[in-house]
C-alpha cells in the first residue's frame, strides 16, 4: 500500500501548521522543561540549546541545536517538535530532517550562514517556518517553500512592539491588495518583490496561503491575546516563559489567554499573581546591530 | 441547524469554513455554555493533551459527555482521540466511542500521507475514493460491539467509525474540497435529533 501512500506534499506540510492553530508553541531546552509546556496545553515545542534572550547576552555565534539533545526531546513529549536551522544552512535542515523533527524553523535567531539566499524548502520532506516583517517577504518564503509564517518580532526582548509592527504591516498590505483590481497585482508583486501567482491567490484568500503566527518579544497571557485580536493564527513564546518567574504557570495562563482571546474576564483571571515575568529590554534603546529582525530578505 | 465545531485549539476554522460551504451555520464552541441550542458538534484536528487541558480548565468535560447523549459527535484526528473509550497508557477524555485508539500510530510528521479510501457508506452507491489526509495520525485499533467500521487502509488498519451518534475519523474532510464526510454527518446530526 505504501506506493499509494504520498509524503512530504505541500497539503501535509501545510497540513500540520493548520492543526496547531488556536495553539502556542514554546521554547523549551531540556526534555523537563518540554514536558513542563506539554503539561500546560502547549501544541508544540521548539527545541533549542538556548533561548533567545540568553543568545543575545552570550553573543557569538548561534547555530543548530547539538542533535542529541533535540533528540532527547523528542522523547520526552507526544507533541510535534520544531527545531531551528541557521538562515540559508540547507545541510543543518538535512541533518534535523535526518534526526525526523516535525518542523523547521530557518530562523534569524541563529546567525545566518548565508547572507542572500534562503534554502529552497520545496527540496525537503519536512516543512519549514520562516519569519516576516511584510507581505513580500512572507510571499517570498512561501515561494521557496515555506508551509508556515510566524512574524520576526524582536527575538528574546519581551518587547512585544515589533511583532505587532509586522503583523499590522502584513496585514494592512494584505487589506490594500484585496481592493486593487487585477490589472494592478503585477505592479503590486513588483513592488513588493513577490511572486505573482502568490499575491493573487494571497487576494482571493484574503490572507496569506498558509498559517501564520505570532512571534517575537510575546511574554504575557496579554500579548499573546493582542498578538490574536489582531488577527494572527496561533502564538510562539520564546523566553517569554522559561525566563519568567513561575514557567508552568505562566505558560497554562498564555494557552488559556490564547485560546479565550477575545474574553477579557478570562485572561485578566489568568493574569492573576503569575510571578515576574521575564526582564525585558525595550527595542528602542537598542542598537541597529543588536536586533535580530533585519536578517534575512 | 446550529453545528458547533470546539474552538479550544486546531483546525475548527477549517470545520467552519467547509459547512458554510454546504450552507449550514456553524459556531465556535469554547465554554459549556456555547453548547445550548446545538444541533451536533465537531472535535477538530489539534492537540489532543491541549484539547483535555483546556476541557478540564474550563469545566467542559461533563458538559460534553451530558452532549453526547443526546446529539451527534464527530471527531477528526486529534476529536477521535478526545471521543476514544480507550487511548493506551493515558486515561480517555471524553470515553464516549468503544474505540481503542493508538496516537501517532503512524510516526512522526516525515510520515504524514495522503491517500485514497474506499468508503461504502457514502451515498451513492460504490462511490468514487475519498482522497484523505493523515497528519501525525492516529490509528482505530479495536472497535467494539456495535461500532461500525467506515474505512480502513489497504493494509487492514481501520481509520473511520461509526457507533450510534459518533462518527471518528482519523483524517481531515475538512483540509480536502470533497464534502461527502460532513454531509454523512449533517445525516447523523437530523437521525439523533
Amino acid at each position: 500500500m505504501d506506493e499509494q501512500k504520498i509524503t512530504g506534499s505541500f497539503t501535509v506540510k501545510k497540513g500540520l501548521a493548520q492543526m496547531l492553530k488556536g495553539g502556542v508553541i514554546m521554547d523549551v531546552v531540556t526534555p523537563e522543561h518540554a514536558k513542563i509546556a506539554e503539561a500546560a496545553g502547549a501544541c508544540s515545542v521548539m527545541a533549542l540549546e538556548r533561548v533567545p534572550a540568553d543568545i543575545r547576552a552570550d553573543g557569538g555565534v548561534a547555530r543548530m541545536s547539538d542533535p542529541g539533545l533535540i533528540g532527547q526531546i523528542m522523547e520526552a513529549v507526544s507533541i510535534p517538535v520544531m527545531a531551528k536551522c541557521r538562515i540559508g544552512h540547507f545541510v543543518e535542515a538535512q541533518v534535523l530532517e535526518a534526526i525526523g523533527v516535525d518542523y523547521i524553523d530557518e530562523s534569524e535567531v541563529l546567525t545566518p550562514a548565508d547572507e542572500e539566499h534562503h534554502i529552497y524548502k520545496h527540496d525537503f520532506k519536512v516543512p519549514f517556518v520562516c519569519g516576516c516583517r511584510n507581505l513580500g517577504e512572507a510571499l517570498r518564503r512561501i515561494g521557496e517553500g515555506a508551509a508556515m509564517i510566524r512574524t520576526k518580532g524582536e527575538a528574546g526582548t519581551g518587547d512585544v512592539v515589533e511583532a505587532v509592527r509586522h503583523a499590522r504591516t502584513v496585514f494592512g498590505e494584505i487589506r490594500r491588495l484585496q481592493n486593487l483590481p487585477d490589472e494592478e497585482l503585477m505592479a503590486f508583486a513588483k513592488s513588493i518583490g513577490a511572486p505573482f501567482e502568490l499575491v493573487k491567490e494571497t487576494k482571493e484568500l484574503g490572507r496569506l496561503p498558509v498559517v501564520n503566527f505570532a512571534a517575537g518579544g510575546i511574554a504575557t497571557p496579554a500579548d499573546a491575546a493582542l498578538m490574536m485580536q489582531l488577527g494572527m493564527d496561533g502564538v510562539f513564546v520564546g523566553s517569554g516563559i522559561f525566563k519568567s518567574g513561575d514557567p508552568a504557570r505562566r505558560a497554562a495562563a498564555i494557552v488559556k489567554a490564547v485560546t479565550h482571546f477575545r474574553d477579557a474576564g478570562i485572561i485578566a483571571e489568568v493574569s492573576r499573581d503569575l510571578g515576574e515575568p521575564m526582564v525585558g529590554r525595550q527595542i528602542s534603546t537598542m542598537s541597529k546591530e543588536e536586533r535580530i529582525a533585519g536578517r534575512g530578505w | 441547524m446550529t453545528i458547533g465545531v470546539l474552538a479550544l485549539q486546531g483546525d475548527f476554522e477549517e470545520h467552519i469554513h467547509k459547512l458554510s460551504c454546504i450552507n449550514v451555520p456553524a459556531v465556535e464552541v469554547r465554554l459549556p455554555a456555547d453548547l445550548a441550542g446545538l444541533a451536533g458538534l465537531i472535535i477538530p484536528g489539534g492537540e489532543t493533551t491541549t484539547f483535555r487541558n483546556l476541557a478540564e480548565s474550563f469545566g467542559m468535560i461533563e458538559p460534553l459527555r451530558e452532549f453526547g447523549k443526546r446529539r451527534a459527535l464527530w471527531g477528526t484526528c486529534a476529536g477521535a482521540i478526545v471521543l476514544a473509550r480507550d487511548i493506551g497508557r493515558e486515561q480517555s477524555v471524553l470515553g464516549l466511542m468503544d474505540i481503542s485508539v493508538e496516537r501517532n500510530a503512524f510516526g512522526r510528521q516525515l510520515d504524514s500521507f495522503e491517500v485514497d479510501l474506499e468508503i461504502p457508506a457514502l451515498s451513492p452507491a460504490q462511490p468514487p475514493a475519498f482522497h484523505a489526509v493523515f497528519i501525525r495520525a492516529p490509528a482505530i485499533v479495536r472497535a467494539g460491539e456495535g461500532v461500525e467500521v467506515l474505512a480502513r487502509l489497504p493494509d487492514g488498519t481501520i481509520v473511520a467509525a461509526r457507533q450510534k451518534n459518533f462518527l471518528a475519523t482519523c483524517f481531515h474532510p475538512e483540509l480536502t474540497a470533497d464534502d461527502r464526510i460532513h454531509r454523512l454527518f449533517l445525516e447523523m446530526v437530523k437521525a439523533s435529533g
